[in-house]
């Protein structure tokens, strides 16, 4: 089965009419890394999350998953890829299981029932398994989106925006989870615009603004001195 | 390469004004059909805007089959004219259409089999200028998606509106008038031709500010960087 | 192959599943659908009598109009959640997803169809029972190139502005020739003289009409749905 270790992101550039939503973005990333994709909204953080995950095209420039780029990739790229939108992309109207079991089915996984209850447990919602989405909190809906892009064991997980709307606890339990899946020599990318959450949490940060990237590596300062200093200096 | 096809651009814009100047002259020196005398014609006109927009539906379709499966930008600014022109010369067939139905045979519309095309062809490449205006960004290949079905669509069109009318017969509204008489067939040679030199000026006058719009946007971009 | 068919299989259970929970789209498209032909009816029946071939003419429309609503509402559940992105995201080829919304669709329409059928005899005192066979045959293929065409169409304007009415201004004009041959199939076969040759031609020219636009739509729902 495919299967990559390093995702290679080499000048991509992504144009709609003369709107930059992307420009000559390069970055790489190794299995067993947990990044953190800073910026502010609409700086182009949701357009390199949907190029990575196949779903919109560059203007210019290849994606390199391991030997094989985005656009000749073929669907057995997306077996190795766990995309979590912002909205969860859950149906509200089915019950915890019937989600995970469809989703399941979906990514050709064997025994979708018994994936679907492990990956409850994960979530922590056993009990709450066979309840309808709709009645759910947000943290509760978070880790079940969580567990329904991870059902197919993913090399690369793609976040977008996962702290927004959670409380305390519920962030602890999705930061430890993501260290977990970092732990497990996956390629984990949050995109988000909260770097006081993603501080300490992230092996590395990067800043996206304006379609450019630019690195937040260093040791002086937080992340969010390092952060508003170079926010701050492009005004 | 911008001065070569200025000069062809100026070349056939002379050759297009000549040859509608031309054409009223050649028109009145032909013979009148026998049964609807100078109404008829309109003809002249009117079948060849016809061609034209034909021409200009199968250029959309099919350069939007090469946008959305190669994605050729300079293919979806070519559907973009050729849509633009389909409307046009569309428009100008089913003004002329109805002129002369209403003073051949005193009713505006009769559901020619063409005609009804030609008016559900127009619809189709008017959506498609509203999806391009109003659908917002991105909404180029769904046009092209559009344009694709619509040209698909020519051939259903035809054959069900067809059948259609030979069960409620009305009058035919455009009989077949391709070598009726041999006065007519210069004339319509040179209103034929007149359109389709106009159809490449209109063509390479949109499509040039398509290519400048994109040189703008390409300057624009490579100047924030 | 195997698999296209089963993931589109998967598409259309989970959608049948998540509305047997509300029952919403079923009841208010029927409810919409009825209220059509009982609208047309005033304005097509004059002293107890329908107006000739009225019946025919608004069926279809009862069928037009209630499917352009099913497929906004089907579409609205996918956008809502950005679930359809999540679907794209499955290692099968992306048109199999395109079917199984479609199959989903094709059996909402079906359902209001009967209902409409039976509503129709009633208010216009139609004879739509003289064929039955053909009369299912001509709404099958009819049905089927309608939903074809909106599928497609419905779910290229998920992400778009104004979707809403850019929907019917891009599907009533494709589906132009579905609409003439569903309706003139009727007309053959209701009246006092059926012409079942003439069913039969409109019902083939509509299995064409499915051929064709299937296969379009198959070939372009993923170019059209990634950006």
């Amino acid at each position: 089965m495919f299967d990559f270790e390093r995702l290679t992101i080499d000048d991509v550039s992504r144009f709609y009419g003369r709107r930059r939503a992307l420009s000559h973005v390069s970055l790489s990333l190794e299995q067993g890394e947990l990044v953190g994709l800073l910026g502010p909204n609409g700086a182009g953080k949701s357009t390199l999350l949907g190029v990575l995950a196949t779903l919109v095209s560059p203007s210019a420039g290849t994606v390199h998953y391991g030997d094989r780029t985005g656009v000749d990739g073929g669907l057995e790229l997306r077996s190795q890829i766990g995309l979590l939108s912002h909205e969860l992309q859950l149906y509200g109207e089915l019950t915890a299981r019937e989600n995970l079991e469809f989703f399941a089915g979906l990514f050709d996984l064997s025994d979708p029932a018994a994936r679907a209850s492990e990956a409850l447990e994960r979530a922590g919602l056993t009990a709450r398994g066979d309840d309808v989405v709709l009645g759910f909190s947000r943290g509760m809906r978070q880790r079940l989106a969580l567990e329904r892009a991870l059902l197919h064991h993913p090399r690369l997980v793609l976040l977008d925006e996962p702290f927004t709307g959670l409380d305390e606890q519920s962030t602890q339990t999705l930061s430890d989870r993501l260290r977990a899946l970092r732990d497990d020599r996956r390629i984990v990318l949050i995109a988000t615009h909260d770097h006081d959450v993603v501080d300490g949490l992230v092996d590395r940060a990067v800043l996206i603004d304006n379609g450019r990237l630019l690195s937040l590596d260093g040791s002086d300062g937080t992340l969010r001195e390092r952060y508003r200093s170079a926010v701050g200096s492009r005004r | 390469m911008m001065a070569m096809s200025a000069r062809l651009f100026s070349g056939l814009l002379a050759v297009a004004a000549i040859m509608f100047v031309g054409a009223p002259i050649l028109i009145v020196g032909a013979p009148y059909e026998s049964t609807m005398g100078l109404i008829q014609k309109i003809f002249y006109f009117h079948v060849p805007s016809w061609i034209a927009m034909f021409l200009a539906v199968f250029i959309c379709g099919v350069s939007s089959a090469v946008y959305l499966f190669r994605g050729k930008a300079s293919a979806d600014r070519l559907a973009a004219t050729a849509a633009e022109l389909a409307v046009l010369f569309g428009l100008m067939g089913l003004t002329t259409g109805p002129l002369w139905a209403i003073k051949a045979w005193g009713v505006w519309w009769q559901w020619d089999a063409r005609l009804t095309m030609a008016l559900i062809l127009e619809l189709i490449f008017i959506a498609y200028i509203m999806l391009r205006a109003y659908g917002g960004p991105g909404s180029e290949k769904l046009a092209a998606g559009l344009a694709l079905f619509g040209m698909a669509n020519v051939p259903f069109v035809y054959i069900s509106v067809n059948v259609w009318r030979t069960i409620h017969p009305t009058t035919d509204v455009l009989p077949n008038l391709s070598a009726s008489a041999p006065g007519m067939f210069w004339p319509i040679v040179w209103c034929f031709l007149a359109f389709l030199v106009l159809f490449g000026v209109l063509l390479m006058a949109r499509m040039r500010l398509e290519a400048l719009r994109a040189r703008i946007d390409a300057i624009h971009l490579a100047l924030e960087a | 192959m195997r698999r296209f068919f089963q993931v589109a299989w998967l598409v259309m259970r989970k959608d049948l599943r998540v509305e047997t929970r509300s029952w919403e789209m079923v009841s208010t498209t029927l409810f919409f659908a009825v209220s059509c032909v009982l609208v047309f009816s005033f304005a097509f029946v004059r002293g107890g009598r329908a107006i000739e071939g009225a019946a025919s003419g608004i069926l279809w429309i009862a069928v037009a109009f209630s499917g352009t609503l099913a497929l906004g509402r089907a579409f609205e559940r996918e956008r809502y959640q950005d679930a359809m992105r999540a679907l794209l995201m499955a290692p099968v080829e992306r048109s199999a997803i395109y079917l199984g919304k479609l199959l989903g669709i094709v059996l909402l329409m079906a359902t209001v169809e009967v209902v409409v059928v039976v509503a129709i005899v009633f208010t216009f005192r139609a004879p739509l029972f003289a064929y039955p066979g053909y009369l299912a045959a001509l709404l099958a293929t009819g049905t089927v190139g309608f939903a074809t065409v909106g599928t497609l169409f419905a779910a290229m304007l998920l992400r778009t502005r104004s979707r809403g009415v850019l929907l019917p201004i891009l599907l009533y004009p494709v589906t132009f020739p579905v609409l003439i041959a569903g309706v003139g199939g009727t007309v053959a076969l209701m009246g006092a003289d059926p012409n079942l040759d003439l069913a039969r031609f409109w019902t083939a020219l509509l299995l064409f009409f499915d051929a064709v636009f299937l296969t379009l739509a198959l070939w372009t729902f993923e170019p059209v749905m990634t950006e």
